[in-house]
């Protein structure tokens, strides 16, 4: 049982020095993630959840508590131990893609193995194009970020996530920048890649979003106010066949 | 990451970018270039001198009288200051080392002869000067110790004389008028060119010394003593040993200080040297300004690229660049920028030394060292000046980058 924890926080506490105010965004989290779960973290804005999100990634320190990654305790690392830890147990998606412009798919997805320490940085190319062929993207391969369309560019970033084998695909707002369609295609991606057995947390604010996980937990105000299994979880896959784009108008 | 990578993802950047790339570059470019083409010049200039130098003759030894710089009591008590034929005449008996000694004295005056008339300096010297001043004839034949001792009127014309006066005709066996007295020309002296400080040698007319002082001048005092060595390494020994004839030939007690002066080329040689030095090291440093500024239009760019990258940055460091990867990823940006606009400097340098070299006539010399200098030099400006940059890059806070717009 306790092998199948990927992460856990024990009274995340997180303070900000605002001059003179304090600002606690979290009040002691506590959470755990299992292998193979697919969480949605929910919440206002000021709910606490991009700076959960931020621990989480191992972007930030917490000002109070532990927090277990794949078996690591992170909270006392140094900056470039976090930098090795976001290297190789974390796949970031964020809202943006925030891929490398002007270049290629294939060179974007391969980034993150650049900085490998692990020796894997040789099989690169070859990761490379396996985590491509993953979200389905084998044709696109040599197109650069401009040349894509957003749910493309997406899929290139979850695939630049996915590529060094992370122990959690952390993804912020991933839907935020896309037309509705394009959400349900990303959804349903998400969902495939959990179903092959990827841990994910998205973090979000639209509920029918939260709807595509199996989990949901939603802050707010810096504490963790619901936890519980999704009751009638959405199938994207199964919506995208049967969704209905309205045709663009023809250029008159 | 690995040496190759780094280079990858440089080149990558700067190719992304190629206008800015370029102008960046340019700064370098022109300051390379121009350290190059100054120290060309400059070093040009100074094998040109040495030319001149070596042109004045060989292994020379000049004897003047006491300088006044050597003025003090005891020269008060001294009854001669002044070369004599008597020095001359016993140093070349009784020197070992110099083997050609030539009383020189001069008085300038107008001669007439051939198409025209002609101001220059008449040169009274002994057969022993063409040795000396290693100065071949062009045509006819030099004055002997015999015409000497008889004090022949008979003259050797200098280049530029006999062009003056004969334009493109032999002179040999013409006659000319040295104020007033009728000579003979018996030869025309080799062209010899300017010496370092711009006078033109061959201006000049040889003539038999005791003729020079008894026809022309009326001074029975010589103004200076030429002397050579066969072999240059003698000649710090031959001048010892001259001075010690000098001396001799003065009656300098031990306590009394030279009232002459003996010199060798090489002094002459050294003070030329160490001007053109200074020249060149002044060109190089006016010219490493430009690489300067330069140096500081790459900092501008890349201080301009970090923040135009934080985003990109911020990425790099979400998917697991540690602070120095970054640090290092700007830092070889920048010096793959400096090295090829160097590289680019060295050959523009280059081909505008050969281009000046070739319009203006001055030799230019473009040495391995100056290369090799003038390269890591360029990549220590790019160190230097993208390393405040690169280390902003590196401190920046992933999360915060990663949220700028």
């Amino acid at each position: 049982m306790a092998n199948d924890v990927v992460m856990h926080t024990h009274g995340v506490c997180k303070v900000y020095n605002m001059g003179k105010t304090k600002v606690h965004a979290l009040r002691g989290v506590d959470l755990t993630v299992r292998r193979g779960e697919m969480i949605a973290i929910i919440g206002a804005s000021g709910s606490g959840k991009s700076t959960l999100m931020n621990i989480i990634g191992c972007l930030d320190y917490p000002t109070e508590g532990t927090y277990h990654l794949d078996g690591v305790q992170v909270e006392n690392m140094t900056k470039n131990q976090l930098a090795d830890i976001r290297n190789q147990k974390i796949g970031f998606v964020f809202q943006g893609f925030n891929l490398l412009a002007r270049t290629s798919a294939l060179e974007n997805v391969e980034l993150p193995l650049l900085y490998d320490r692990t020796g894997r940085k040789m099989k690169a190319r070859t990761l490379a194009r396996e985590a491509l062929r993953r979200v389905g993207l084998s044709d696109r391969m040599d197109h650069e970020p401009s040349e894509l369309s957003g749910g493309q560019q997406q899929r290139v970033a979850i695939a630049r996530a996915l590529v060094s084998s992370p122990a959690i695909l952390l993804a912020d707002e991933p839907t935020g920048n896309l037309d509705s369609k394009t959400s349900v295609e990303v959804l349903s991606l998400f969902q495939e890649l959990n179903a092959q057995g990827i841990t994910i947390l998205i973090v979000t604010h639209e509920r029918d979003i939260a709807a595509c996980a199996d989990r949901v937990i939603e802050l707010r105000d810096g504490l963790v106010i619901r936890d519980e299994a999704v009751a009638d979880r959405r199938n994207a896959a199964h919506e995208l066949t049967t969704i209905s784009v309205p045709e663009a108008a023809p250029p008159s | 990451m690995k040496g190759s990578t780094l280079i990858k993802v440089a080149s990558q950047s700067i190719l992304k970018n190629k206008m800015r790339t370029l102008l960046t570059m340019l700064g370098i470019v022109i300051g390379v270039g121009a350290v190059i083409v100054m120290v060309a010049i400059g070093q040009g200039a100074q094998s040109q001198i040495q030319n001149q130098i070596d042109n004045l003759g060989t292994n020379l030894i000049v004897i003047t009288p006491g300088s006044s710089s050597s003025g003090g009591v005891s020269r008060g008590a001294q009854t001669y200051n002044r070369l004599t034929i008597k020095d001359a005449d016993k140093i070349k008996r009784e020197s070992l080392y110099a083997n050609a000694v030539s009383p020189v004295v001069w008085t300038r005056t107008q001669v007439i002869g051939g198409n025209g008339n002609w101001r220059t300096s008449i040169n009274g010297v002994s057969p022993d000067y063409i040795v000396i001043r290693n100065w071949p004839l062009k045509s006819g034949r030099f004055f002997d110790a015999s015409e000497m001792r008889a004090m022949r009127r008979v003259v050797v014309l200098g280049h530029t004389v006999a062009e003056e006066l004969f334009a493109d005709s032999d002179p040999t066996g013409a006659r000319i008028q040295i104020r007033n007295v009728p000579v003979e020309v018996i030869g025309v002296l080799e062209p010899k060119g300017q010496t370092p400080d711009g006078n033109d040698q061959d201006d000049v007319i040889l003539a038999p010394y005791t003729s020079v002082q008894t026809r022309l001048s009326g001074w029975s005092r010589i103004f200076q003593i030429m002397a050579s060595t066969p072999r240059p390494g003698d000649v710090p020994r031959a001048q010892e040993e001259i001075a010690a004839i000098m001396r001799e030939s003065h009656n300098l007690a031990e306590w009394e200080e030279n009232d002459f002066t003996v010199r060798n080329q090489n002094d002459l040689a050294d003070a030329a040297q160490s001007t053109t030095e200074v020249m060149t090291l002044l060109l190089a440093a006016i010219a490493s300004i430009s690489l300067l500024v330069g140096g500081i239009g790459i900092m501008n760019i890349m201080l301009v690229s970090v923040t135009e990258r934080t985003r990109e940055i911020g990425i790099r460091m979400a998917i697991g660049a540690r602070g120095r990867d970054v640090l290092t990823q700007f830092l070889v940006e920048s010096i793959v920028m400096s090295v090829i606009g160097g590289m680019i400097g060295v050959a523009l340098g280059f081909g505008s030394a050969s281009i000046i070299g070739r319009a203006t006539g001055w030799s230019t010399a473009i040495s391995p060292e100056t290369v090799a200098i003038a390269l890591v030099f360029s990549a220590s400006v790019g160190i230097f000046f993208g390393f405040y940059p690169a280390r902003k890059a590196a401190r920046l806070n992933p999360i915060d980058a990663l949220r700028y717009e």
